[in-house]
């Protein structure tokens, strides 16, 4: 890599060159730059067609690269500031895996905050792996989740010293972070690994005044959707490594379950949005902040709704804020959050992010225009005054503490039945109950069913939440484990 | 040599003005603004290549969005205008003197600016001191605005583009909270014929009617819009655009027009059976 810098992309530079070479294609993919399905290349255009190809030697492989992606992992770890960088085309979803896998084997612990992704949980199931949950602090007027604090974090670690890592969401997806700093410092003290999930903060690897990243807080692993602040094509993250962890292992891991035939689309967007980032993010990130800002201040002008931001921090469970997320606390109006967010499409074709109890989070981005943010307090200022009510009956939402009764590879696979949601009060649910998104469970396999999570589930239920994850997809049944 | 502006009125269909030379071009941070003479239409404006204004025809436009509400509103004294950067609006507004206060809000000064310089045909009634000049986003000034205007009227340019807010539902309703009880708002409302247009004009219908009690739709012939049939939208708190007009006592004010007169209001309301469909089916 010698003499390349930032400006370069390699996977981008050398899928040009590959056209301009006319290859005649007897390998797959059958499409052949399109021509074998022409309503397709008319949908997407022949340009991307063409450049949908299999790995070859002028373009190097994924599962063992030594070329061209060889070169661009290693011009994103440098620009991320990692030792190491694996470009993944499973989502996030498979980057968080990795690093689990890679940290734990079967019946070793790992310390983590409960409202993690699905996609943690999942990694447990995999790899057999025991969670041992740190309850997030909650703010109680607002009803989410918080980070973690670090007292707890080290009562934790002190309660299992033989925990092999934590994981830490940096940020939330309500744009909350923890003391990632101290944490790192308490889990290496006591040998344990650090993982980051940072699917919603790879900007703070480029902008200024942003949360610490997981690379500049000496953590050892964090997974990072580029493609949400990052401008990459939907599927494509990255993950990073810090200097202890053996990145040859990590391939290894990584194509455990990694596709054979990973998508040059994804992989070029990657390229590309890594060199955009390198060279512009500062600027293209204080558009964002800016339009948050200004977006913030004209809601809270509306009266009302509550967009937060800095001056929820306190030094612990709230240790930063990251600024660039629009989050909004709706229950004032009367109006439950996900009852906003299908207000905003059904009556202004208008689509944010998602929706829960008492908030709504709208994702703000460089693709964003003034004139759209515009239009979303507009919006929102006639949705107060066409359908806001008084606020008293509403339901906060809260944070439930999970019983853990079964580690979550135990309850996937054990014997079940399936029960009517009432009648499971007292029992232990083998799968997944989730709003999705933001698709953090409300229940998680192993974990024993309460009246309290019922009436939560029955209440998100009527107030319109997206549910899912169980095997009935109207959620009107769950599986429990047959003792 | 043949110098031609051409606009793609559809992907089929092409329509082109002999150019005699340009006067203007410019871009602001909104859009790309050109003004042309020509031997048939006059002077001209384009912004982002699309026609705004001829001098030849502006008139037509101009008196049909301002005095079909103003003539219906029996004492309209403070009036909100929304676009309408070239003045045309403004214009036939001033010649009421009834009329107190109008404000004007236009996304992109630069177009006010290269009008007043160029299209004096339109842009001649800046200085009238009842006249406010806001420079800003109409979606965010209407935002802060309560039961305060009589009429509104909103020249806006396509529903894509800068203009593409003065087409949501959100505008309309903050129309409908900065009017009085008895206000009326009137806008550019598109064109029925070509389908694309149509759709936009059924989208933008089915938004208003969702937001006033009193929605209705009139005509006119633009010759140099697409296709040349144009419509506009009355949306009203309290007046029927029809039932409550007095076209005797507007004749009694003795404004001057070369488009508008009372017979023609009421004609105006009077649509194509297709029209009258295409409104229905979202209604």
């Amino acid at each position: 890599m010698a003499d390349l810098s930032q400006t370069n992309a390699p996977i981008y530079e050398a899928l040009r060159k590959f056209r301009r070479m006319r290859v005649v294609p007897f390998d797959v993919p059958g499409h052949k730059r399109g021509r074998g399905n022409m309503e397709l290349t008319e949908f997407l255009g022949e340009d991307c067609m063409n450049v949908d190809v299999n790995s070859m030697k002028p373009l190097d492989n994924l599962c063992h690269p030594v070329s061209v992606i060889k070169d661009a992992e290693e011009l994103a770890a440098e620009a991320f500031g990692a030792a190491n960088a694996f470009f993944m085309v499973g989502g996030t979803t498979s980057a968080v895996q990795s690093m689990i896998m890679y940290a734990c084997k079967e019946g070793d612990k790992i310390i983590m905050p409960r409202n993690v992704h699905r996609s943690a949980i999942n990694a447990l199931i995999l790899t057999g792996a025991v969670p041992v949950y740190v309850n997030p602090d909650v703010n109680r007027k607002l009803g989410i989740a918080l980070g973690m604090s670090v007292a707890q974090v080290e009562q934790a670690i002190l309660d299992n010293p033989d925990a092999k890592a934590i994981m830490v969401n940096n940020p939330t997806y309500y744009g909350i972070c923890s003391d990632l700093k101290r944490i790192t410092e308490l889990a290496h003290a006591h040998g344990m690994l650090v993982l980051v999930d940072e699917a919603h903060g790879t900007h703070f690897y480029f902008g200024e005044n942003f949360p610490v990243t997981a690379m500049a807080a000496g953590a050892d692993c964090a997974s990072v959707s580029m493609h949400k602040s990052g401008g990459s094509l939907t599927q494509s993250s990255f993950l990073l490594l810090g200097k202890n962890i053996n990145a040859d292992y990590m391939r290894q891991v990584i194509n455990l379950t990694q596709t054979t035939s990973a998508s040059y689309l994804l992989l070029s967007s990657l390229d590309i949005s890594r060199k955009r980032l390198a060279l512009g993010g500062r600027e293209i990130f204080a558009q964002t902040v800016e339009m948050a800002e200004y977006a913030r201040s004209e809601i809270n002008d509306i009266g009302g709704y509550y967009a937060y931001s800095r001056e929820l921090v306190n030094g612990d469970s709230i240790f930063d804020f990251d600024v660039s997320k629009l989050s909004i606390y709706t229950l004032p109006i009367g109006l439950a959050g996900i009852e906003v967010y299908d207000l905003l499409r059904d009556e202004y074709d208008i689509q944010i992010e998602f929706g829960d109890i008492g908030n709504v989070l709208a994702y703000i981005s460089v693709g964003d225009r003034k004139r759209d943010i515009e239009r979303l307090i507009s919006a929102l200022s006639e949705i107060k005054r066409r359908f806001g009510k008084s606020g008293s009956d509403m339901l906060t939402q809260e944070y439930i503490s999970p019983v853990v009764a079964e580690t979550p590879r135990k309850a996937f696979y054990a014997q079940k039945r399936s029960l009517p949601l009432e009648e499971t009060a007292g029992l232990v649910c083998s799968e997944f109950v989730m709003c999705y998104p933001p698709g953090i469970p409300i229940l998680a396999p192993g974990e024993l069913i309460t009246d309290e999570i019922i009436e939560y589930i029955k209440y998100a239920k009527e107030k319109g939440c997206q549910m899912t994850g169980t095997e009935d997809i109207n959620i009107e049944r769950l599986n429990v484990l047959d003792y | 040599m043949e110098l031609w502006f051409t606009e793609r009125h559809t992907p089929n269909v092409k329509f082109s003005i002999k150019v005699d030379h340009q006067l203007y071009s410019g871009n602001s941070e909104f859009q790309r603004i050109d003004v042309f003479d020509s031997k048939e239409f006059g002077r001209f404006l384009t912004l982002d290549g699309y026609m705004m204004l001829t001098e030849k025809d502006e008139f037509i436009y101009h008196e049909m969005i301002t005095h079909v509400p103003m003539a219906v509103h029996p004492n309209p004294k403070n009036i909100l205008v929304i676009g309408a950067g070239d003045g045309g609006v403004v214009r036939e507004l001033t010649r009421y003197p009834s009329v107190e206060s109008i404000d004007l809000v236009e996304i992109d000064e630069l177009v006010v600016e290269v009008c007043k310089k160029y299209l004096p045909t339109t842009a001649c009634r800046f200085d009238d001191p009842r006249v406010h000049v806001f420079y800003e986003d109409g979606v965010k000034f209407i935002r802060r605005c309560n039961d305060q205007y009589d009429v509104i009227i909103v020249d806006s340019t396509d529903p894509f583009g800068p203009g593409e807010g003065l087409f949501t539902k959100e505008f309309y309703g903050s129309c409908f909270k900065a009017l009085r009880d008895d206000g009326i708002m009137v806008n550019q409302h598109e064109s029925p014929f070509y389908d694309e247009d149509a759709a936009a004009m059924q989208r933008s219908h089915k938004r208003i009617v969702e937001s006033f009690p009193i929605s209705k739709v009139y005509q006119a012939h633009i010759p140099t819009y697409p296709s040349g049939h144009w419509l506009f939208g009355f949306a009203s708190k309290k007046y029927h655009p029809t039932n409550d007009y007095n076209g005797t006592k507007w004749s009694m004010q003795g404004i001057k027009t070369r488009y508008y007169n009372p017979r023609l209001h009421t004609g105006a309301f009077a649509l194509p059976c297709y029209v009258e469909e295409l409104l229905r089916d979202v209604e």
